[in-house]
């Protein structure tokens, strides 16, 4: 055998040559490591194969190179102390002293924000050990007011998404900032800069941007699902872009021309609208007042939800609708017909205005052009609401002037853009079809073209860089709120990747790449912020999660609005475009819990389907889960058709969001595992709210998976007439003498003789202390979900997916029903959450043969998971059905945290054959909170009133030595309701608020003949219709 | 043994010309001569043992996955586990209904038929066995539903009727098993002494326990046989009252019923009937045993059968009447909307007439001795009994009382699987029981031969009453 000596000696000659030759014909970007490597010469292989390679020279160092290289390892390892001297310094340092007040084992709360389509929401982060694992709602922040809607909740999963990218990509291969930034800046450098952004908010972005425009870069801004349309009506009629702010809480009459403001998917300011509504509607006592609600609304949302009366209207009606109002108010310009299903109310409607001038709303619809939003301003004005009830701001996004995503492609298409940096967007998905985005930039080799975002998307696909985001919860930043406060967002942990945050990059961008944490400061520096003590007034609005007197402007109504334009009539079918309930514009595609989180009306989980009214369905012959063809002028898609109860005539609604390509193990689901279709192939530029459609079934069919109905057993519907829903109209409710009936619908229970069956005391608690009790006001509940999110992020809650949805398992502790009544042209709808009700009696207890639920001496019906084994039997006991069961081991599957075995169909032989992704299931172990149990497979499982925070305030109030003061428990889906319709707390403490609340006339048990005698009462729902206009619930009322 | 040639028998329990020799050969020869199995054994010991294997492999998955690969939903938290439990369960009973209160009732026909009843009651619950504990979410826990001694202090929930299933069916287990090993033994003793073959006579001899049937072993066996008997007739009527226990206790719309207790176990004794003539009357005739188990057998099993099934068909009324007749909304709207009407109705309808209408056939002597009738409306009844569970457990579940709960339950492939493995579970033991043990008491069939051979009143009134 030769030996290595021989063989170098030999060949190395050769080698070098036939190396130089290999190299000479590399292209693109291939790293090499020595010239032995590219040589692949036998001595390197003899090496690289060699188990301790250059064993000799180890063992012949002497001692004075030992201790040089000592020396020199000591002294570098020392350098990486030297953090703020050449190394970036982040104020992110972990505790080598605990802070002060931390106690290892309970959470910290951090105010920050979290920001959809640019708009903030103030939070509140839990965060334990450093690890950030729940979001709450600031209560002090103008835009939450404690309260957080789903999609903001789940931005912490999308936080720990193993799918986010993590590294600087180019060309298919993993690269590094700096060599993002060489060749960035040399390209810069021959100008031709286009920078693409999304709505954007944050001042320091907004002064960074300014910088570059003056360096000569062209900036322009696409949202999907933006505002738009609201700020250019509103600088049509006050001469400046901005945006109106309203005051539910002072309106009486409450006009929804399309608009769903309860639900932060349509509104930014939904939270607060929601918790305004519900005060202007809530009704405690033997007597109230309520606001009235009229909807006219195309797909029914949660707003046509809470309606008083609703009006089915095409989208593209809304308008007539709206003109045909404003004439029978007296406004005679533009004038319009209204649809026939209006007509007749119009003038009961005009005159319940015209009672509450100044008192009264009229709001359209985000999605909804221009001219409805002008229109609306115009009536709120001519009702004397501007300055009351309704005020126009400035608009916090500082991006509506720039060039839109249309100028942008004439701009690559005239050769004006030699680099373009496309931010935190993702126009080649969400796009409308017609300007070909994706086509046009995969076409564009000339342009170099720079995607930043927080996933590997559709647009980084057609991009020559990609860089990864930072979440918001990993880095410093800022942003605004609707109405204009602006907001420090403040990192929890330092950034699990490669990530940079936009203001790092632009100021990369810029030459002097700057951390995030001083960018900030700068831009408060210049504002002047603080008045001379600017870190007290920093650490202040750290703490406080806003920046105070930072509220946007008020603009005055100006006159010389250009006319409206008349109302035109479409005679065939529509297509309506809304953002989606939950994964909005498609951002949140790779977000589990709220593809899980079930779409309010339709209670439909991981897809996006064409909703479609029972008559248009019946007339074309459609029927559920058939997949038709829509086709729009713009292109043609196949979707599944979902029969939604109550959609307006002549039309069909998408919503946005699905049929993503690219962007995570979630998002790009298709078929049976659900995923929808694209909704932006059908839309056009010039209208991104509504297209004219034709639909035509292909005879195939997709099964959708949904929460309650959509089985051959029904379950919308109660049958002849249960007081499972207690409901009245407030005139009748004002008025009767016995509450309890007047709220009854069916009469189908004897209240004498359930009080007779009843052989126990009132009060069967012998315990003196707390007992834990919760009211769910079913009057002020719009249905958003937002209680569902928060249970699941408190509960460490699985996603089970679509296929197990549709076999009756998800998971989460507390669900909405939705009850219609009425005709299917047009119901009423009644919602009811309905959680664990912790029956003081309750039948899943003496079934159990372990003894794994058990009563507590609090009147909490406890569920012991470790005694668990599984017989189920509790489940089929409970009337409620609110026990979830663990089929699977469901918390390691998560299809978020693991990747599917493709090879087993798991339709047809169920089962879970998953595999975790690298470092999914330490994500997974990060986001879980600490303080409630991860179940197991085969293990039942249920609400438990947030037991956790129960104990905690209990060894608080013991160590205050006092009892748990009312206040001191508050329930995760308590906390998150932006309309306070849950109350929780101790019942045998009369003073309580949910010891009054279940006195309340309208309280009442569900399924109260059975007696389990529930600990969480229901509190009957009221509405307020207009006695004037004639209608099943009118009719209801007076019989 | 003295020929009896010349002695009037009665050949409606005993026919042809026999001698105790000829019983015994026409029964120990199944064992001694091992040629006499065919095709006919080999090819259904092959279903079996391919099912067994099915059954193994669906065991693995499950405990591999979790009974998440089951159809198993809420509301329906019980599918196909519980229906086949209570199946199995129901199929067991005829067994001990023909060995322990036929015994007592002095009923001498059963004596040809109650060895292979018997041994289907233990196959049955061995079957019916499983699925209690799989069907739990952690079965590897499943021994906490014992009252076991531990540190813990940890009792079971003494007031869940599952608990005291996990009593009832133990208890029959148990009781069943040694029943039948004692009845075994006196035969055991004959094929020690016939046995050539040296395994045989080893393992006979030990299975056996010394038997020289002396009177006193006579003696105390008859004691013990009949304390035994004693003890499970009771049985027969606690363990599927307790198995009903588990729906009965229950607040879920059809299942919360007084007549459960009586009517299950009426209905387990139709089903167990049906599963005894499934398995005779072909047994019988491959095995030539048709002196041994007449048709005057058969007819009265079809009687009986046709009396359980009217006291299940009048059950049925019952739910009918009573869900009208109680006012309560929802068993009413579980008859209409669930039973008459909706998507499972055809089960519904089905049931009425596997257990309803078909067994009236029995009314008629002639189809009671037409073995192709019987066969078939045996295979309509155990079709039937498991509908009757069908309709019970997940027709009553996917019900609700708030209706937005309301979801259908399909079974999976693994439901089905597991079923099926059950069903070839209990062929393979069944053909080697067949093979390897005396299919039909020969003592208590040489003990009839004997009394009708040689006391004529006796023999006139087993015979002349029937």
């Amino acid at each position: 055998m030769e030996t290595i000596e021989q063989i170098q000696t030999d060949n190395r000659k050769v080698a070098l040559e036939k190396m130089r030759a290999e190299l000479e014909g590399k292209r693109g970007q291939q790293y090499w490591r020595t010239l032995e490597e590219v040589m692949q010469t036998p001595e390197f292989e003899a090496w690289f194969e060699d188990e301790f390679p250059n064993r000799k020279e180890i063992f012949e160092i002497d001692r004075r190179s030992l201790l040089k290289f000592a020396g020199a390892g000591l002294a570098l390892a020392g350098l990486t102390g030297c953090r703020g001297v050449f190394l970036p310094e982040d104020k992110l340092v972990p505790y080598v002293k605990a802070p002060e007040e931390y106690v290892s084992g309970k959470p910290l709360f951090y105010a920050s924000a979290v920001t959809l389509a640019g708009y903030a929401t103030g939070v509140l982060v839990e965060q334990y050990e450093g690890r950030p694992i729940k979001l709450e709602g600031n209560p002090d922040h103008p835009a939450s007011g404690g309260a957080l809607d789903s999609i903001s909740q789940a931005e912490i999963l999308n936080f720990y998404d193993p799918d986010r990218s993590q590294n600087v990509m180019t060309g298919g291969d993993i690269s590094t900032w700096e060599s993002f930034y060489k060749e960035a800046s040399q390209k810069i450098a021959q100008g031709g800069v286009a920078v693409l952004v999304g709505a954007l908010t944050s001042p320091t972005a907004a002064r960074l941007l300014a910088r570059l425009q003056a360096k000569g870069a062209k900036l322009y801004s696409h949202e999907p699902a933006g505002r738009g349309n609201v700020t250019k009506a509103v600088a049509a009629v006050t001469g400046k872009a901005g945006v109106p702010v309203y005051d539910f809480s002072k309106a009486k009459v409450v006009i929804s021309l399309d608009s769903d403001f309860l639900s932060r998917s349509d509104n930014p300011g939904a939270l607060v609208y929601a918790r305004q509504f519900a005060k202007a509607r809530r009704v405690t006592g033997n007597k109230g007042e309520m606001s009235r609600l009229y909807a006219f609304e195309a797909a029914p949302g949660t707003v046509g939800a809470m309606a008083d009366h609703r009006y089915p209207v095409k989208p593209s009606e809304v308008y007539a609708a709206g003109c045909a109002l404003a004439n029978a108010l007296g406004i005679a310009e533009p004038s319009g017909a209204a649809p026939a299903n209006v007509a007749a109310d119009l003038g009961a409607i005009a005159a319940d205005l015209q009672k509450n001038r100044s008192a009264s709303i009229v709001v359209a619809g985000e999605h909804q052009p221009a001219e409805v939003h002008q229109l609306a301003f115009q009536i709120n004005q001519f009702l004397g609401n501007v300055g009351q009830t309704v005020k126009f701001v400035e608009s916090p996004e500082f991006t509506s002037g720039f060039g839109s995503l249309q100028d942008l492609v004439a701009d690559i298409k005239g050769a004006k853009v030699k680099t373009l940096l496309i931010s935190n967007t993702n126009p080649v998905y969400a796009s409308a079809a017609d300007l070909k985005f994706g086509e046009l930039l995969g076409a564009a080799t000339s342009v170099v073209k720079i995607h930043h975002g927080l996933y590997f998307d559709e647009t980084a696909e057609v991009c020559d860089w990609h860089i990864p985001m930072t979440h918001s919860l990993e880095a410093w930043g800022d942003s605004r709120s609707f109405e204009g406060t602006t907001s420090i967002v403040q990192p929890l942990i330092a950034p699990l990747y490669e990530g940079r945050s936009e203001i790092e990059v632009f100021s990369g961008l810029l030459g002097e790449p700057k951390g995030g944490y001083d960018l900030v400061r700068e831009t408060l520096t210049a504002k002047g912020f603080g008045g001379g003590s600017f870190e007290k007034a920093w650490r202040e609005a750290i703490h406080n999660g806003t920046i105070p007197n930072t509220a946007s402007a008020t603009l005055a109504m100006a006159g010389g609005a250009a006319p409206l334009p008349a109302p035109t009539k479409s005679a065939g079918m529509e297509v309506g475009f809304a953002p989606d309930h939950t994964v909005f514009d498609g951002r949140y595609a790779n977000n589990g819990w709220l593809q899980e989180t079930p779409k309010p009306l339709s209670k439909l989980v991981w897809d996006n389907v064409v909703y479609m009214s029972p008559s248009d369905a019946e007339a074309n012959k459609i029927a559920v889960d058939d997949v038709v063809t829509v086709k729009t002028s713009a292109g043609e898609v196949e979707g599944t058709v979902f029969i939604l109860p109550g959609h307006a005539k002549g039309s069909v609604t998408i919503h946005l969001g699905y049929g993503r390509t690219a962007g995570g193990t979630l998002a790009t689901l298709s078929g049976v595992d659900g995923g929808g279709f694209s909704a932006y192939k059908l839309m056009s530029a010039k209208n991104t709210s509504y297209a004219p459609v034709t639909i035509t079934p292909t005879g195939k069919t997709q099964h959708l998976s949904t929460t309650q109905g959509h089985s051959p057993l029904g379950g919308d519907r109660i049958p002849d007439h249960r007081d499972i829903i207690r409901e009245a109209t407030l005139e009748k409710f004002n008025n009767a003498e016995n509450k309890r009936e007047a709220l009854m619908v069916g009469h189908s229970m004897d209240q004498k003789e359930i009080e007779e069956n009843n052989l126990m005391p009132d009060e069967i608690f012998e315990w003196k202390g707390e007992q834990w009790g919760m009211t769910i006001d079913m009057n002020t509940c719009t249905g958003c979900g937002a209680c569902i999110t928060a249970c699941q992020a408190e509960n460490n809650i699985s996603v089970v997916g679509k296929e197990q949805v549709s076999r009756g398992r998800e998971m989460h502790w507390i669900r909405i029903d939705r009850y219609y009544s009425g005709s299917d042209d047009n119901p009423s709808v009644t919602w009811q959450p309905v959680a664990c009700v912790h029956c003081e009696k309750a039948p899943c207890e003496p079934v159990c043969p372990v003894a794994a639920t058990v009563h507590s001496h609090e009147g909490i019906n406890q569920m012991v998971y470790n005694r668990c084994v599984g017989t189920r039997y509790c489940s089929n006991n409970c009337p409620y059905k609110v026990r979830r069961f663990n089929y699977l081991n469901w918390t390691d599957n998560q299809a978020q945290f693991s990747n599917k075995n493709k090879t087993i169909s798991t339709r047809r032989i169920p089962g879970a054959i998953n595999v975790p992704k690298d470092n999914g299931l330490q994500l997974l172990k990060m986001l879980n909170n600490p303080d409630v149990s991860v179940r197991g497979r085969g293990v039942m499982e249920k609400c438990t009133y947030c037991t956790q925070r129960i104990n905690e305030a209990r060894i608080e109030a013991k160590k205050a030595g006092r009892p748990i003061a009312e206040g001191d428990v508050i329930t995760a889906c308590q906390q998150a309701c932006p309309s306070e319709a849950i109350v929780f707390g101790n019942i045998a403490d009369k003073n309580s608020a949910v010891a009054k609340l279940r006195k309340d006339p309208r309280s009442y048990l569900l399924l109260e003949e059975l007696q389990t005698r529930p600990r969480t009462s229901h509190l009957a729902k009221l509405r307020n219709p207009n006695p004037e206009i004639k209608s099943a619930m009118t009719e209801e009322a007076h019989h | 043994m003295a020929k009896v040639q010349d002695r009037k028998l009665n050949d409606l329990l005993i026919t042809g010309d026999q001698t105790y020799t000829s019983i015994d050969s026409s029964v120990d020869r199944l064992i001694l001569n091992q040629k006499l199995h065919g095709k006919g054994w080999n090819i259904l010991f092959l279903i079996g043992i391919s099912l067994t294997g099915l059954l193994g492999l669906s065991i693995f998955w499950l405990l591999y996955q979790g009974i998440g690969i089951w159809g198993n939903n809420v509301p329906s938290a019980w599918g196909f586990d519980i229906i086949n439990f209570v199946w199995w369960i129901g199929i067991g009973h005829a067994g001990t209904l023909i060995s322990a209160i036929l015994l007592l009732m002095r009923q001498q026909w059963r004596n040809s038929i109650n060895r292979f009843a018997e041994a289907m009651t233990i196959f049955a619950v061995m079957c019916a066995g499983l699925y209690p504990i799989l069907h739990t979410g952690r079965p590897w826990n499943a021994y906490w539903l014992f009252p076991y001694p531990n540190i813990l202090a940890m009792w079971p929930q003494f007031r869940s009727p599952l608990m005291w299933d996990v009593a009832a069916v133990s208890t029959y287990f148990s009781v069943s098993a040694v029943f039948w090993f004692v009845g075994l033994i006196p035969d055991f003793a004959t094929l020690r002494d016939k046995s050539t073959n040296k395994y045989g006579k080893v393992i006979f001899a030990t299975l056996a326990m010394g038997w020289r049937g002396s009177n006193q072993h006579w003696h105390r066996y008859e004691q013990m046989y009949l304390l035994l008997a004693g003890l499970s007739t009771p049985l027969v009527l606690s363990v599927h009252s307790i198995v009903s226990f588990d729906f009965a206790i229950s607040i879920v719309p059809g299942w919360n019923v007084t007549v459960f207790p009586p009517y299950f176990v009426a209905g387990a004794v139709f089903a167990g009937f049906a599963m005894v003539m499934t398995w005779g009357i072909p047994l019988r005739k491959h095995y030539n045993l048709k002196h041994l188990i007449t048709d005057r057998h058969i007819d009265w099993m079809c009687k009986i059968t046709l009396a359980t099934g009217l006291i299940v068909f009048y059950g049925y009324l019952l739910e009918i009447f009573y869900s009208w007749y109680s006012g309560n909304f929802y068993e009413f709207k579980l008859l209409m909307k669930t039973r008459f009407t909706g998507p499972y109705a055809p089960m519904y309808w089905l049931l009425i007439f596997c257990n309803g209408i078909a067994p009236q056939i029995f009314w008629f002597p002639k189809y009671r001795r037409h073995e192709g009738v019987i066969m078939f409306v045996c295979f309509l009844i155990s079709v039937g009994m498991w509908l009757e569970r069908f309709v019970i457990i997940p027709m009553s579940l996917t019900n609700n009382y708030l209706p937005s709960s309301d979801k259908m339950y399909y079974p999976s492939f693994w439901d089905v699987a597991m079923f099926a493995g059950t069903m070839g579970l209990f062929i393979t033991l069944m053909m080697l029981f067949i093979r390897f043990l005396p299919v039909i008491n020969i003592f208590e069939v040489k003990d009839l031969f004997y009394k009708m051979g040689g006391k004529k009143e006796i023999v006139e009134e087993v015979g002349a009453n029937s």
